[in-house]
């Protein structure tokens, strides 16, 4: 790119991609902001009037909000904890030399694969069903009482099942980091006197700070919007004991019909996200530095 | 001390038989250099010696003890690796010290000996360092500091040098040699460059396909070679080698002279004819590449510069005190 001449043609070839992506952007958030400042509701057409911020001050004064914000933070962390907590082991397992590892690689996978409409139902109807699921049939081979999961522990029932989907994907990313760690590294900490412990916890460990930190900020940025698991299972209850901010949004608009306040829900889902994606870059994107 | 001897020492991954039989003496505070081409089993000799590989059979002593089956860290060797294996994420005080904190010596007593041979290695300049900040050379230095903190029985060096650029190769030689030398500990060096071998070594040990060829000073190797093979490993550019006629009129199947034993002359009616196809001029020497006919392609060499060039015709007269004889099984015919 060293002359003006191929700096202006890298520049107008880029164009149409980029207008493109700004346009399909620009539009929905303009969309949006537009619509958080009308009164708009699906079963009053017609009557659209400008409220100001009446209707940020409504979602945001609404009791669930603060509930829905709690729970998708309790998602977020339990998920991110479990999916690296686990994830690290069952890479180190998947690392050592096993006759099929290939064929345990790829079933470990394969939740990856899975819509999250139909794991959902999978676990809702096969596994977690408090008369016929998996689960129940264990507990009473125990003679224990089955456990009604959406009922008892609707919260821990959907962390559950949105870590078993997320959990092939941090076991990869690590899986991916530990094989490049250098062999030689292994054998010089053999030689100084390392144990198998003090090898993982002074080698491997640091080296898979980077991994985890991409597993950490790339899982967050899908797990503040989870959606069909708890739309699937729970439907946000009971109560609101699994209402997320995006669920919250979701019932606003479609089950209140009142698309004013669901997009300044949206508006106030997007200085969320920005919010934490700030922290978290502030906390551990140092190990992104090379 | 650091004696090590290896006895009938055999290595194979599967059916295929990597080390055949190796028996080696290295006396305390020598300086050992296994050479060979790639794949002769070189490194996995040393690594057999470290004990990152299990002998398939059998006996690995270090003074006197034998030690096949107690585990790298118990031996008391040290090991530079090739790729330097630096911790990338401690500092050069870290890496040094890493295997003395796993010793579980107290932190004082750590930090001297690390500085200690920080200094040694003019690296204390760089102690809080990571490795990624320093040069090739440096990272190399530290990579020895490792080492030499746990002062071992013996040294394993891997290829250490194959990363470096030529000019510091030749800096970091001398001075892995002269380390060698003051603390007087025991080092087998693994190279595949027979000039490290020739000027680093009390001792050289030519290993091709898996056994070792001769195991003797530089010297003796230059000049007694045991057979074909080190004859041509040795010495660099590589001796010539007549067959047929030639070879059995001195009784022998094979005969070699090293290009510096060829007189080169230009008008000669005797010797070895033949037009150069190629002169190089060094200065300092010069290698003329002469295509004798029948003889094939014959190297010589001349201290200083001569002024012949490709196309001038020139015969070879061989040093009849230098002339190697072999047999047709390629060992040495001597007297």
């Amino acid at each position: 790119m060293a002359t003006r001449q191929t700096q202006l043609l890298a520049r107008s070839l880029l164009t149409p991609a980029v207008g493109l992506l700004f346009i399909w952007m620009i539009v929905p958030l303009a969309l949006t902001i537009y619509f958080s400042t009308l009164h708009y509701s699906l079963l009053d057409p017609g009557s659209e009037s400008f409220v100001g911020l009446e209707n940020f001050r409504y979602f945001l004064t609404d009791p669930a909000f603060l509930a829905s914000l709690q729970n998708t933070l309790v998602l977020v962390g339990s998920v991110l904890a479990l999916t690296i907590l686990l994830g690290i082991p069952l890479a180190l397992l998947m690392d050592q030399p096993v006759i099929g590892r290939n064929f345990v690689r790829l079933m470990v996978i394969a939740p990856f694969f899975v819509m999250p409409t139909v794991s959902a139902l999978v676990w809702k109807n096969l596994l977690m069903h408090p008369v016929s699921g998996l689960f129940a049939w264990l507990a009473s081979l125990f003679g224990l009482t089955p456990i009604d999961w959406f009922n008892d522990v609707p919260l821990f029932a959907v962390i559950l099942i949105v870590t078993w989907q997320w959990l092939p994907f941090a076991t990869l990313i690590l899986l991916t980091a530990l094989q490049s760690l250098d062999e030689e590294q292994k054998e010089a900490a053999e030689m100084d006197g390392a144990s198998a412990v003090s090898t993982f916890i002074y080698i491997t460990l640091p080296h898979l700070a980077r991994p985890i930190t991409v597993v950490i900020l790339i899982e967050t940025i899908f797990l503040l919007t989870v959606f069909a698991e708890i739309f699937v299972t729970t439907g946000g209850g009971p109560g609101l004991q699994t209402t997320n901010i995006a669920f919250l949004i979701y019932a606003q608009a479609l089950i209140q019909f009142d698309v004013g306040s669901a997009s300044a829900g949206g508006l106030v889902a997007v200085v969320i996200a920005n919010i934490v994606a700030f922290f978290l870059v502030r906390i551990v994107g140092r190990n992104l530095e090379a | 001390m650091g004696q090590i001897t290896l006895q009938g020492v055999q290595k194979s991954f599967g059916p295929v038989h990597i080390i055949k039989g190796a028996d080696l003496d290295i006396a305390d505070g020598s300086f050992v250099v296994f050479v060979g081409p790639s794949g002769c089993g070189k490194t996995t000799l040393l690594r057999l010696i470290a004990g990152l590989e299990d002998v398939s059979g059998g006996k690995i002593l270090i003074d006197g003890k034998n030690v096949v089956d107690t585990p790298p860290a118990k031996r008391g060797l040290s090991m530079v690796f090739q790729s330097y294996a630096l911790y990338p994420h401690m500092s050069v005080r870290g890496n040094i010290g890493f295997g003395l904190k796993m010793a579980g010596l107290p932190k004082g007593e750590i930090n001297r000996k690390v500085e200690a041979a920080a200094a040694t290695l003019n690296l204390t300049p760089y102690l809080d360092r990571k490795p990624r900040e320093l040069s090739g050379g440096q990272r190399q230095r530290v990579a020895i500091g490792r080492a030499i903190v746990r002062e071992p029985k013996a040294f394993l060096f891997d290829e250490p040098l194959s990363n470096l650029d030529a000019a510091l190769r030749v800096q970091m030689r001398i001075e892995v040699t002269r380390l060698q030398k003051q603390l007087g500990t025991t080092a087998i060096y693994v190279t595949h460059d027979q000039v490290e071998a020739m000027t680093m070594a009390d001792k050289i040990v030519v290993l091709n396909g898996g056994k070792i060829e001769q195991y003797g000073s530089p010297l003796e190797l230059y000049e007694r070679p045991a057979n074909l093979f080190v004859a041509g490993f040795i010495g660099s550019p590589k001796m010539n080698f007549v067959t047929g006629e030639l070879a059995l009129q001195r009784g022998a199947a094979t005969i070699g002279v090293r290009p510096e034993h060829l007189k080169i002359e230009r008008d000669g009616a005797g010797g070895w004819q033949g037009t150069i196809s190629v002169a190089e001029h060094l200065g300092s020497d010069t290698f003329l590449y002469v295509d004798a006919g029948p003889l094939g392609m014959l190297t010589a060499r001349y201290i200083g510069e001569l002024s012949l060039h490709a196309g001038d015709r020139v015969s070879l007269v061989p040093d009849p005190q230098r002339i190697h004889r072999f047999d047709d099984g390629g060992n040495a015919l001597r007297g």
